[in-house]
């Protein structure tokens, strides 16, 4: 056994918090100047040149991309060799959360109550999946998710019959339907199968892949690219103004589903697509 | 592309002068309220209420703000989704509100009553929260306090970048542009 003290999480946490939201990923820049290339649209060329100095503002100040600084959602790996020590983990992954936003001077945007809407302060709780795994470390995989994007977000229980046709007809639907709402050039994570909630589950871990990242499966590559092209031709672009660039990236995760169903689960992410990972 | 430099209050002279598509920079005091400020808002409408600004004349901004670090007037401050306040809307019109700041659609109640009261819908670049922040010289919480980032603000805002997105005759830049870049797939 190895022994983790919670500590370290909570240290992780307040760290990744921070700097998810001030500094912009590698891969969305670099997918922000391939597609300022490919722009036909002049308001949409204009906006990508803004989102770039936007960008490099947040940057070089620390403040935030984007002032919806998000729900924080934690992808928890923990190996079965692992013990933890100094309390418990659920406790110190909040006290990050709460650490991070307060030290930070990220916006608190958390209520904690859905329908009596009292806001936390602290933006805690966040939403966290554990998973136990092998080996003797703890990988924790943190997202920033802002709500514009998450809002304009659909399920469906599609029938077997329906198919992959099906199923790249619902996500282009659901982008098209959420049209500017979402802050487009937007991020599509898109889940099949499992359950109603395992397939919700895959969508947002779709979001949390990189987008230079790629699927295994040969055919869940090839969806991604027809996926990607359909949602550009769609003509919505930055911000809704128009243009080429409508998502920089889809990307799918898979499950084994049951005889009768076909779930799928389109997670939208806006442009500002926050989030980081860290091994301990 | 020309800027249209435009100061609040606004006029109805003004807003008949804007046409969806014009790119404007907007200076003078603008105020903020999002979800929870218009309902309570609207209620104080309903209720017979004085309302903690007077609207005539002008802008509401969609946002809630992050929190200012020492050294800011304001944290970053990029618009949030409008249509939540489409309900939310129209009574405010009618006390002459003339501009609404947000991102995304607006529904069909909304542009009728731009329409009637004259007012225009601009965009602000929704994730640009730190290059917006830029323009904003002053920020001040007149109302609402209790709604922390929600709380009503008064803004002094500097060439403040905007787009008409649906001007007083309802022409709606969010439909044209798409229909010009959309392709067959």
């Amino acid at each position: 056994m190895r022994a983790i003290n919670v500590s370290e999480i909570r240290e992780a946490v307040m760290k990744m918090c921070m700097d998810m939201n001030y500094y912009i990923g590698a891969d969305i820049q670099n997918a922000f100047e391939h597609n300022l290339e490919k722009e036909e649209s002049p308001i949409g060329k204009a906006i990508l040149l803004d989102l770039i100095e936007n960008a490099k503002i947040a940057g070089e100040k620390q403040v935030p991309i984007c002032q919806d600084t998000g729900m924080i959602v934690a992808f928890v790996e923990v190996g079965q060799e692992v013990m933890l020590t100094g309390g418990g983990i659920s406790d110190a992954i909040n006290e990050g959360i709460r650490k991070g936003y307060g030290e930070g001077y990220l916006r608190k945007s958390v209520v904690t109550d859905p329908l009596l809407r009292q806001n936390s302060k602290d933006n805690t709780p966040g939403v966290i999946y554990y998973d136990i795994v092998d080996g003797d470390q703890v990988k924790i995989k943190l997202a920033a998710k802002g709500f514009g994007s998450e809002n304009m977000s659909r399920s469906k229980m599609l029938k077997p019959s329906d198919g992959i046709d099906g199923v790249e007809a619902f996500v282009v639907e659901t982008v098209s339907l959420a049209g500017p709402n979402p802050c487009p050039p937007i991020v599509v994570g898109v889940g099949i199968g499992g359950t109603i909630d395992k397939a919700a589950q895959i969508a947002k871990k779709a979001l949390m892949r990189d987008l230079d990242s790629v699927s295994r499966y040969e055919h869940i590559r090839a969806l991604e690219e027809r996926l990607l092209e359909q949602i550009n031709a769609l003509g919505i672009g930055p911000q809704g103004l128009g243009g080429s660039t409508t998502a920089l990236g889809v990307n799918v995760e898979i499950y084994p589903t049951h005889i009768a169903g076909l779930p799928v689960v389109v997670n939208i992410n806006c442009h500002a697509s926050r989030h980081l990972e860290t091994v301990i | 592309m020309n800027k249209i430099k435009l100061t609040t209050p606004l006029t109805d002279e003004i807003i008949e002068s804007l046409k969806s598509g014009d790119q404007v920079l907007i200076s003078g005091v603008i105020y903020t309220g999002r979800d929870a400020a218009h309902l309570r808002l609207v209620k104080s409408i309903e209720h017979g209420e004085a309302l903690p600004f007077d609207v005539a004349g002008q802008i509401i901004y969609y946002v809630g703000p992050a929190p200012a670090k020492p050294d800011q007037v304001i944290g970053s401050c990029g618009p949030t989704t409008s249509y939540r306040m489409d309900d939310l809307t129209v009574p405010l019109l009618k006390l002459g509100l003339k501009g609404m700041i947000g991102k995304g659609s607006r529904n069909q109640t909304v542009i009728d009553g731009m329409k009637k009261h004259k007012a225009i819908y601009f965009a602000a670049i929704g994730g640009a929260g730190a290059l917006i922040a830029n323009s904003v010289k002053e920020s001040t919480v007149i109302a609402y306090e209790d709604l922390g980032t929600e709380a009503i603000r008064k803004l002094v805002v500097e060439e403040l970048p905007a787009i008409v997105v649906i001007d007083a005759e309802g022409s709606n830049l969010y439909e044209t542009e798409r229909a010009k870049y959309q392709k067959k797939y």
